[in-house]
């Protein structure tokens, strides 16, 4: 090993990641300032008001929903899936942005994470809180929604081990569990340190409670690390499993428009696509509100842009690759689907979709663009938008106008499908507003690793 | 700096811990043994009835055949009660003045039915047809028990879907030859070969699609 040349050694280049006199003291100081203080910044307030209000629409949605049925969605033959799958995959895949980040990036070192892997985690679990909630409603009976598992009862009858919409369950459920540990396991030496801060007792025993005891002994780190190491590994195949399951929903029936190869790779894409740019969405503000540039840099939004540029790109590869297919399959249905998507009664969601999804994230391609928080916003919100609008137009476009002329029918959803879908976005406002005011939203001790001070010299 | 917790505290979030999972695990199990258990699903009780009928009495020990009452078990779903005529068929003429008999009397005479408490009571999603069972070699004892034996009527299984499907997936622990199906004293000494036989001899094809039972 000592007779390589020293050359090999030295790491590439590495922009910092990390703003200028930053110490160990200055970190933990601003990070858990924003838990410690008994006074939240006005843009807290009407945040966390927008979400609750939502909030309760929500709870009125689904209320009016259990009190009266499905009817009272705009679903019917055919399509009998429209609002409910499209949130469920909308909001499942923008929780993928937050696993990828956190463990994919883990595992390849890239230091960058670490200044927004704690709320794209928190990001991801309350993702999948909504997500959970559409198929669970979507049954028309929720009570009985734990027959969806297979346990034994006195029916002695399983679900259907051959049907997607089970494996559905088992993914979106391990994903929920592995999540959670994994962020839960990522905020006990942060839990510790707000626990030593905190002058209200009370607080001091509840972060305490979940600190485990956490005291920062050589042993504690040592088991923390291995812990946190396996947990990345068993969260880095879930970054591609648990999308490509969601896709297999579509992929198996053998609706045109859906029963495509594509739909794995092409799913994985448009989730990391998505949840990128829902982590963008999510960080812009905050750094504004707190005053955490030096954290979020412009770096990291660069970085975040190219991720979200380069999966726009294989997502936009999936759409080409759907025009063809249905081109080359010489298949009349398949034809036609494409066709209707384009040209049919959706047709403006369809182009819309293009636009958002396919041309306004080619601005990206300037660095002066990805740079600029303003600009970045607006093209993440038009990504957040697309990607809404892809599940609408594969669920609905397919299912509108299947083989039979006779059974086609236009799908207009009614003021209940938009209440609830804006009721997730109030549940998933709040739950993360509530997180920012109770727990380090940036992982305290990975960036004191980043603080000049912690550098480790190689010795040569 | 002062610590928040007793090391005693140690003990009480593992107990706590335990506890949780214990809990979740044991409660699971205490439902599915009460939701199994005669408690739940009724069995082995015998039924209070407007006349203490005994089976043992009429079918066990006088031999009367059980299609001499449940006349229609061949032919439809339903096994078929007896109106109180069939009763009177016999008594009639004995134990005629038997004060025990008092209200199948007074039923005869006013033609006000006799009012029986179901003992085998599957929910109304369900429809159960006696007859293919029956043409199909499954012997009255191989749901209701040894019915011959019963001085009172109670049942003797859960009637849950599990018990049904139990049956439906494996008809060969219950088919037997045609000419028992109304012994219900009768025990099959080999029930695991002559079940098999007598599957594909009766062409016995039970189906478990939803439809065969809840239409």
């Amino acid at each position: 090993m000592d007779s390589a040349p020293v050359q090999s050694r030295q790491r590439p280049y590495k922009p910092p990641v990390l703003g200028r006199g930053q110490t160990f003291d200055t970190v933990t100081d601003q990070i858990s300032s924003v838990v410690d203080r008994t006074q939240q910044p006005r843009a807290w307030w009407i945040g966390f008001g927008i979400g609750f209000v939502l909030l309760n629409l929500l709870l009125v949605c689904v209320s009016c929903l259990f009190a009266w049925g499905t009817g009272i969605w705009g679903v019917n033959n055919p399509v009998g899936w429209a609002f409910a799958i499209i949130n469920f995959v909308w909001w499942i895949g923008i929780g993928h942005a937050g696993t990828l980040i956190s463990a994919i990036l883990l595992l390849l070192r890239q230091d960058w994470r670490t200044s927004i892997n704690r709320f794209a985690e928190a990001m991801t679990l309350f993702a999948v809180a909504c997500a959970g909630i559409f198929p669970i409603i979507h049954t028309g009976r929720p009570w009985v929604a734990y027959w969806l598992l297979p346990y034994p009862g006195t029916m002695m009858v399983w679900p259907n081990f051959r049907s997607p919409l089970v494996w559905d369950v088992f993914a979106v459920s391990t994903y929920a569990t592995v999540s959670a540990l994994f962020w839960f396991v990522g905020l006990i030496p942060d839990l510790a340190t707000l626990r030593d801060r905190a002058e209200n007792p009370i607080a001091a025993r509840i972060y305490g409670t979940f600190a485990l005891g956490w005291r920062g002994s050589v042993r504690h780190w040592h088991r923390y690390e291995t812990a946190y190491l396996l947990l990345a590994g068993l969260s880095t195949p879930l970054v591609i499993s648990v999308h490509s399951i969601v896709s297999f929903d579509f992929a198996v029936g053998v609706i045109p428009g859906w029963h495509a190869t594509i739909f794995p790779p092409y799913f994985v894409a448009g989730a990391i696509y998505a949840g990128f740019a829902m982590v963008l969405t999510i960080a812009i503000p905050l750094r504004r509100m707190y005053d955490i540039k030096d954290y979020i840099t412009g770096q990291h939004l660069d970085y975040m842009a190219r991720v979200m540029l380069a999966t726009g790109l294989m997502v936009c590869y999936g759409y080409l690759t759907e025009a063809f297919f249905a081109l080359y399959s010489a298949n009349l249905f398949e034809q036609y689907m494409i066709q209707n998507r384009m040209f049919g009664p959706y047709t403006s969601i369809y182009w819309l979709l293009i636009l958002c999804n396919g041309i306004s994230i080619q601005a990206l391609w300037f660095e002066r663009v990805r740079r600029s928080p303003v600009f970045l916003f607006i093209i993440c919100m038009f990504v957040n938008v697309g990607m809404w609008l892809e599940r609408f137009v594969i669920v609905v476009t397919s299912l509108h106008r299947d083989f039979m002329p006779s059974s086609w029918f236009m799908y207009y959803p009614t003021i209940w499908d938009i209440g609830t879908f804006v009721g997730t976005l109030g549940l998933f406002i709040t739950l993360l507003f509530l997180f920012i005011r109770f727990l380090p939203m940036i992982s305290m001790f990975e960036m004191r690793t980043l603080v000049p001070a912690a550098e480790v010299k190689e010795e040569h | 700096m002062a610590q928040v917790f007793k090391p005693s505290s140690n003990t009480y979030s593992r107990l706590v811990l335990s506890g949780v999972l214990l809990g979740v695990g044991g409660l699971g199990l205490v439902g599915y043994l009460l939701n199994t258990s005669p408690y739940n699903t009724g069995a082995y009780m015998a039924r209070s009835q407007p006349v203490p009928f005994s089976h043992k009495h009429h079918n066990g020990e006088l031999g009367i055949d059980c299609r001499y009452c449940h006349t229609s078990v061949e032919e439809s779903a339903f096994a078929g009660v007896p109106p109180t005529q069939t009763c009177m068929n016999c008594h009639s003429q004995i134990w005629t003045e038997a004060p025990i008999l008092e209200p199948v009397r007074a039923s005869f005479r006013t033609g006000q039915a006799l009012e029986w408490t179901r003992v085998h009571d599957l929910p109304d999603f369900v429809y159960f047809n006696h007859s293919i069972h029956i043409a199909k070699g499954i012997g009255c004892a191989s749901c209701h028990g040894n019915v011959a034996g019963m001085n009172l009527t109670w049942s003797v299984a859960p009637l849950t879907m599990g018990w049904c499907l139990d049956c439906h997936r494996d008809p060969a622990a219950n088919v037997r030859p045609r000419e028992k199906v109304f012994d219900t004293t009768w025990v099959a000494d080999n029930q695991k070969e002559l079940g098999a036989k007598l599957v594909s001899e009766y062409h016995v094809q039970p189906r478990q699609d939803c439809s065969t039972c809840h239409r």
